[in-house]
């Protein structure tokens, strides 16, 4: 076992554990927080797998950001009791479970019977690529997998070959920011603010 | 707490140890796709028994991670050039965030509107 997949083991618990984990949590805040270690898992394995940038990207925009906001969404939905309860649909608890279990057999499945086809370890693809695949033991092979120019070739894959998906992602975040703005502050017309509504009802 | 621990991890294990791995007995892509698989049933799980919004949208961040992680994996194990798949992975946590934040502020007027963010009270199309 090289180091690399020692790597793979330690964040395939901490993404899978943490995921289970919120399944059988009951409270909100409880499972914002293992949906933090389950995305820090998610982010090592990017890096495990040589994907330095879309590892740091996770890290910055999952847990810097969607976790933070899940943790407002939170705070601004439960007033009283931050520790809420969540009690689950009781009637489709059996049923989604095993739709979900029916599900990730099937998946499991397909992956682990599925006649992948392997780029063999030496197939040329940069050298990190390389040195990566081959997986290099100990810190030498995590700084070829980091070091590497992953960074600079995303960059040109995203304004070159990418630039029409990249530009459509663009205006679609910028859509999304302005219809967040506006969903979350507007009101029927003639109502109070969102935040004006909650401070009349937090006081009444 | 340590039995919460135990099964996924004999789970995993078990799964794992009939991957088809490498050659060399280490881990290859098929164990990538076994935590992707993993990880994609419990967020399905998750999104079907949960009732809170917020949970509803934890369960769909991990759909959507296990997706990435399966592109960052094929890209560095099959396919010809290893940063295909690297962006469109760059492209889901994207769509993630816009998604998030839009579904974050649905359900803050939701709350506004009823009090609560409980998906199964949300049933009046106006008010």
């Amino acid at each position: 076992m090289t180091f690399s997949d020692g790597v793979f083991w330690v964040f395939a618990a901490i993404a899978v554990v943490p995921a289970l984990l919120i399944l059988v949590s009951r409270s909100i805040v409880r499972m914002a927080f293992l949906l933090l270690f389950s995305l820090a898992g998610f982010a090592g394995l990017y890096l495990n797998l040589g994907a330095g940038f879309v590892g740091f990207t996770q890290v910055l925009v999952y847990i810097g950001g969607i976790l933070i906001l899940f943790l407002f969404g939170v705070m601004l939905t439960h007033k009283t009791d931050i520790f809420v309860r969540d009690r689950g649909l009781p009637g489709l608890t059996i049923p989604g479970f095993f739709a979900g279990l029916l599900l990730m057999g099937a998946l499991l499945y397909l992956a682990l019977q599925g006649p992948w086809k392997v780029r063999e370890p030496a197939a040329p693809g940069g050298g990190a690529a390389a040195a990566a695949t081959a997986g290099a033991a100990g810190p030498a092979g995590a700084a070829g997998a980091l070091g590497g120019d992953d960074s600079r070739q995303i960059g040109m894959k995203l304004l070159s070959t990418y630039i029409l998906p990249f530009e459509a992602v663009s205006i679609l975040l910028l859509a999304a920011m302005v219809g967040a703005t506006y969903i979350a502050r507007a009101q029927a017309p003639g109502a109070p603010a969102g935040e004006a509504a909650l401070e009349k009802e937090a006081s009444a | 707490m340590m039995g919460d621990f135990s099964s996924p991890f004999a789970f995993l294990a078990q799964a794992a140890a009939q991957a088809a791995a490498p050659a060399d007995g280490g881990v290859g892509l098929s164990h990538y796709l076994v935590v992707s698989a993993l990880v994609f049933g419990l967020g399905i799980m998750v999104i079907i028994i949960r009732r809170n919004a917020i949970a509803l949208l934890m369960g769909l961040e991990l759909l959507l991670n296990s997706a990435g992680l399966n592109f960052v994996a094929f890209a560095k194990y099959s396919s010809p050039d290893r940063f295909d798949g690297q962006v469109v992975t760059l492209f889901i946590i994207v769509i993630a965030a816009a998604e998030a934040s839009l579904a974050l502020a649905i359900t803050l007027n939701i709350f506004n509107s009823l009090n609560t963010i409980e998906v199964d009270e949300a049933r009046s199309l106006k008010g």
